[in-house]
């Protein structure tokens, strides 16, 4: 008896949480006629396929919307993003987490907070300083200010990651002969990779989804990200195009949720900050 | 001659010298344009020219005696609470069924994470369509399982519209909710657990006097990220409902975004989104309070 | 305090037939018969991974047995019993004390999850403390104590339900070194206030020696001998209790002589293995000869390390322990004679490490 209730339960939790990609599944395979139909009509049912399901939004959605575009432009940004989110908060982790004692803590600690400085804060400075530096509309602009999110999160991510690996290999090398920065630039890249991953993905995702400052800054359709083009500019006048809309919403959700769903124990370390153990 | 100390041994020049690219990087961007924000808000800058002229208090006065401000100001309330509260009923009844082991599990938890992993704005485009005043799937579902009699009007009702953006900020953080709340029941020590059941403690009073208890730090992170997340998103309400109908769904992000930067009007967008730091400051002390605790240790 | 329990039997006992548990292909317990008697503090003791917690675990009712049967107080306790209905209270090495509650709150859970009313648990819980000497820390958490006040929170919260039988699993394994001495006494006069049935799990033979009205040495889930710490010590039952129990170890010796039979072991403790001139001419002794490799002096006593051949026994090292009285100068890198008393030495099979008895020892 438990254990139906335990399915049960277990059963709704997933249907509240999954009923939109599955509904995102249909609309964008299915034609507009049995797509099209007023939800008052309860003899018609929208949650099957009552035609066979089609591709032509999917192929409206690649062939002749700036789709394609949007993947390339937020593939640009992503690379950039991740690369430069690397290049500064790996070492700036490992030194807040080996490198400067207590100071270091309490300053990792204001970098954490700095995460909690909101975008709809910082755009309306944001979109003068960008004016001033000749970047509006352009993609630029984004590889600039997505640093922002990504560095103070990923920073904190990588201290609390080196800080759980213990430093006797380093001490080992420095024994053996190495000096201090000959260990960091060889022997500790090695020991940190997991964590240098866990940056990789989680700048991946923060780009991936990142709206607000996409919007501020971006107004020609060909510039756009894919988060900002396909909820603004998949429409034809006042029409949306709701199956090839879903069909690019499925297209970026799935892959990103499995990478997600590898990763998340590494980001709910991050996020609890020893609030919880281990 | 036994070598001496070089630059590449100092570890504090090390330090500072890899620190500091982050460090210049933040303050640069993030420092500075939070402090223009504030003085921006003094201002009657406009996006047009590059002029800085001093307006004293007077974007304040403005938006304080602006209904529509007013009611963003009551919005945003409404909607971090409303959907907060839903949220931590949800993740820790979701945290109980996902602790135990059954088939399917890791496929159960892929479906879970989905809201959270999608990004705000597909998310919100998608609920857009399911609340389709024509269209709604959900209003087939209510009618055909004769749950509804009426239609609801999702986004065209300000009632029901702010409804619709609680349930749609509760459906995307209850899952990163859910797995934080994993988190900590599984950090809850077995053994003082055990003792609970030994001192002869059935299932609900283990669950409200020890399990609870010691998860309130953790539920605590959750909440105060959940708060943080909505009450500063834009995505979700600019989508839905643009604000509308007739800017009764406001909130401070999308007003501001609409003063400030459809508007051009920085000197307002920039005072109506300062108040959002009210939220964000009591967050923060309440997080630094968690880590403090967790210092000073509960062992 | 026996007055507070009028009319209640003294202890109750425990019994186990053929416990066993497996996990997978483990098996952690294998067939164990053990009888524990009213009122005994009986100690379970072996290395880790000997099957000593789980087998504390499945009386607590915190493991359910693969097979085999628990009798609690002449009661069988099937494994459907949960803990609370089975009369036991236990205290875990960590002594799981919960952090969010003060101590007062502590001894206090057990009562109200029995549904006591307000009133008579505060009286309880005072009653309890003050029997611990902890009263002053009712108002404070764990965390601000110290390991001995914490140790003694949870036998209070244990006591203070009134069980039959205690169970403890290495209560004094997170002490100080120093501390675990009085600990020790404390905890023995408590169980011989109290008079319960106590099993307590313990690694540590020196505290096994110290507490237990009786000793089951345990080895890889079976139960190896039980019997009175002086039993276990002076009548082994084979190799592997010989050399368990006791620090330094039993030296074990191969034996080739052609008097005893072939693949048999000698057996003789460190302490027994003296300078020959200690023993008086008529003692009827061993010899060997000893070559003298280290000496360690350990204060009370002293460590010799070396080895014995002779006798057709093939090299072998061999450690004494000198106590300071002896104080028969000890040069390293010599050979000297020494001699075990004809009683102490025990004889093993080789093969199986089973004691040969009949031989020269009882």
């Amino acid at each position: 008896m438990k254990r139906v209730a335990l399915y049960a339960a277990a059963a709704g939790f997933m249907v509240f949480a999954g009923f939109p990609f599955y509904w995102m599944l249909l609309t964008a395979f299915k034609q507009n006629r049995d797509l099209y139909v007023g939800a008052f009509d309860t003899r018609h049912v929208p949650w099957v396929f009552n035609d066979p399901p089609t591709l032509e939004h999917v192929r409206l959605l690649f062939g002749q919307t700036e789709f394609p575009r949007w993947v390339l432009n937020t593939l640009v940004v992503v690379v950039a993003v991740v690369a430069i989110t690397v290049a500064v908060a790996v070492p700036a982790g490992y030194s807040l987490a080996r490198l400067t004692g207590r100071w270091g803590e309490r300053l990792g600690m204001g970098i954490f907070f700095t995460y909690l400085i909101p975008p709809t804060l910082l755009f309306i400075p944001f979109s003068r300083v960008v004016a001033l530096l000749g970047l509006q509309n352009s993609l630029g602009a984004l590889i600039l200010v997505y640093p922002t999110i990504t560095i103070p999160f990923c920073t904190w991510l990588v201290m609390g990651f080196v800080r759980s690996v213990p430093w006797d290999i380093e001490e080992q090398a420095m024994i053996d002969g190495y000096s201090r920065l000959a260990v960091i630039l060889k022997v500790a890249p090695r020991l940190i990779v997991p964590g240098i991953l866990t940056v990789v993905v989680f700048s991946f995702t923060l780009v991936m989804q990142e709206f607000v400052y996409a919007l501020t800054f971006l107004s020609s359709v060909d510039r756009m990200t894919v988060s900002l083009g396909v909820p603004i500019a998949l429409v034809r006048g006042d029409v949306y195009h709701w199956g090839a809309l879903m069909a690019a919403a499925l297209v970026i959700s799935i892959p990103l949720a499995i990478i997600y769903n590898l990763f998340i124990d590494r980001f709910i370390q991050g996020f609890t900050m020893g609030a919880v153990k281990g | 001659m036994i070598p001496r100390r070089t630059l590449a041994d100092r570890e504090d020049v090390l330090g500072v010298a890899m620190l500091a690219p982050a460090l210049v990087y933040v303050i640069l961007l993030v420092g500075v344009p939070f402090v223009l924000a504030i003085l921006l808000s003094f201002s009657n800058a406009t996006a047009g020219s590059l002029s800085f002229g001093w307006a004293g208090g007077r974007n304040y006065a403005a938006i304080l005696g602006d209904p529509i401000f007013l009611r963003s100001l009551r919005n945003t309330a409404i909607v971090t609470i409303g959907s907060q509260v839903l949220v931590v009923v949800l993740a820790t009844a979701a945290a109980q069924v996902f602790r135990a082991a059954f088939h399917g599990k890791r496929l159960a938890r892929l479906v879970l994470l989905l809201p959270w992993a999608v990004p705000v704005s597909l998310a919100a485009i998608a609920w857009t369509w399911i609340f389709d005043s024509t269209f709604s799937v959900l209003n087939w579902t209510l009618k055909a399982t004769h749950l509804m009699h009426g239609w609801l009007y999702w986004l065209g009702d300000p009632g029901l519209a702010l409804v619709a953006i609680i349930i749609v900020q509760a459906w995307r953080i209850f899952p990163f909710a859910t797995v934080i709340v994993l988190a900590g029941l599984a950090s809850i020590p077995q053994d003082v657990v055990e003792a609970a059941i030994v001192d002869g403690a059935g299932f609900w009073r283990r669950l409200f006097k020890v399990e609870l208890p010691l998860l309130l730090p953790v539920v605590a992170v959750a909440v105060l990220f959940g708060v943080v997340y909505t009450a500063t998103d834009l995505g979700v309400v600019y989508i839905l409902t643009g604000g509308g109908p007739a800017n009764t769904t406001q909130v401070l992000p999308s007003l501001a975004f609409q003063r400030g930067v459809l508007g051009a009007d920085l000197g307002q967008g920039a005072a109506i989104a300062v108040f959002l730091l009210p939220f964000l400051i009591v967050v923060a002390v309440a997080m630094l309070r968690l880590a403090r605790r967790a210092e000073v240790g509960t062992r | 305090m026996t007055a507070e329990r009028r009319g209640d039997p003294i202890g109750v006992g425990v019994e186990l037939r053929n416990l066993s548990r497996r996990f997978g292909d483990f098996q952690a317990v294998d067939g164990v018969d053990l009888s524990i008697r009213e009122g005994e503090l009986l100690v379970l003791l072996g290395p880790s991974g000997c099957g000593k917690t789980t087998l504390l675990r499945m009386i607590a009712g915190l493991e359910r047995p693969t097979s085999g049967e628990i009798f609690i107080g002449g009661e069988r306790v099937d494994a459907d019993v949960p803990p609370r209905a089975r009369g036991i209270a236990m205290v875990f090495q960590s002594y799981a004390l919960y952090p969010h509650r003060t101590v007062a709150q502590n001894i206090a859970f057990p009562l109200e999850a029995s549904g006591m009313p307000r009133s008579q648990i505060a009286d309880k819980v005072r009653w309890a403390a003050e029997m611990f000497g902890i009263a002053r820390y009712l108002e404070r958490y764990p965390r601000q104590l110290s390991g001995g006040e914490r140790q003694r929170v949870a036998l209070c919260r244990a006591l203070v339900r009134d069980p039959k039988v205690f169970l403890l699993d290495e209560p004094l394994a997170n002490l100080d070194a120093k501390l675990r001495n009085t600990a020790r006494d404390e905890l023995k006069r408590f169980q011989r206030r109290i008079q319960r049935t106590t099993v307590y799990v313990t690694h540590d033979q020196v505290e096994a020696m110290g507490l237990g009205d009786r000793i089951a040495v345990m080895d890889h889930g079976k139960v190896r001998q039980i019997g009175t710490p002086q039993e276990v010590y002076e009548d082994p039952v084979d190799t592997f209790v010989a050399t368990f129990v006791g620090q330094p170890p039993m030296n074990l010796l191969e034996v080739r002589d052609p008097a005893l039979p072939p693949g048999t072991l000698l057996g003789f403790r460190p302490e027994h293995f003296l300078p020959r001139d200690h023993f008086a001419s008529g003692e009827a002794t061993q010899v060997f000869c000893f070559a003298v490799r280290r000496v360690e002096y350990l204060g009370s006593d002293r460590y010799v390390y070396g080895s014995v051949a002779e006798q057709g026994i093939g090299e072998a090292t061999v450690i004494a322990k000198l106590p300071a009285i002896v104080a028969t100068p000890i040069p390293e890198g010599e050979a000297l004679e020494f001699a075990v008393p004809r009683k102490a030495l025990r004889y093993f099979d080789a093969a199986t490490g089973a004691r040969r008895r009949g031989e020269g020892g009882p």
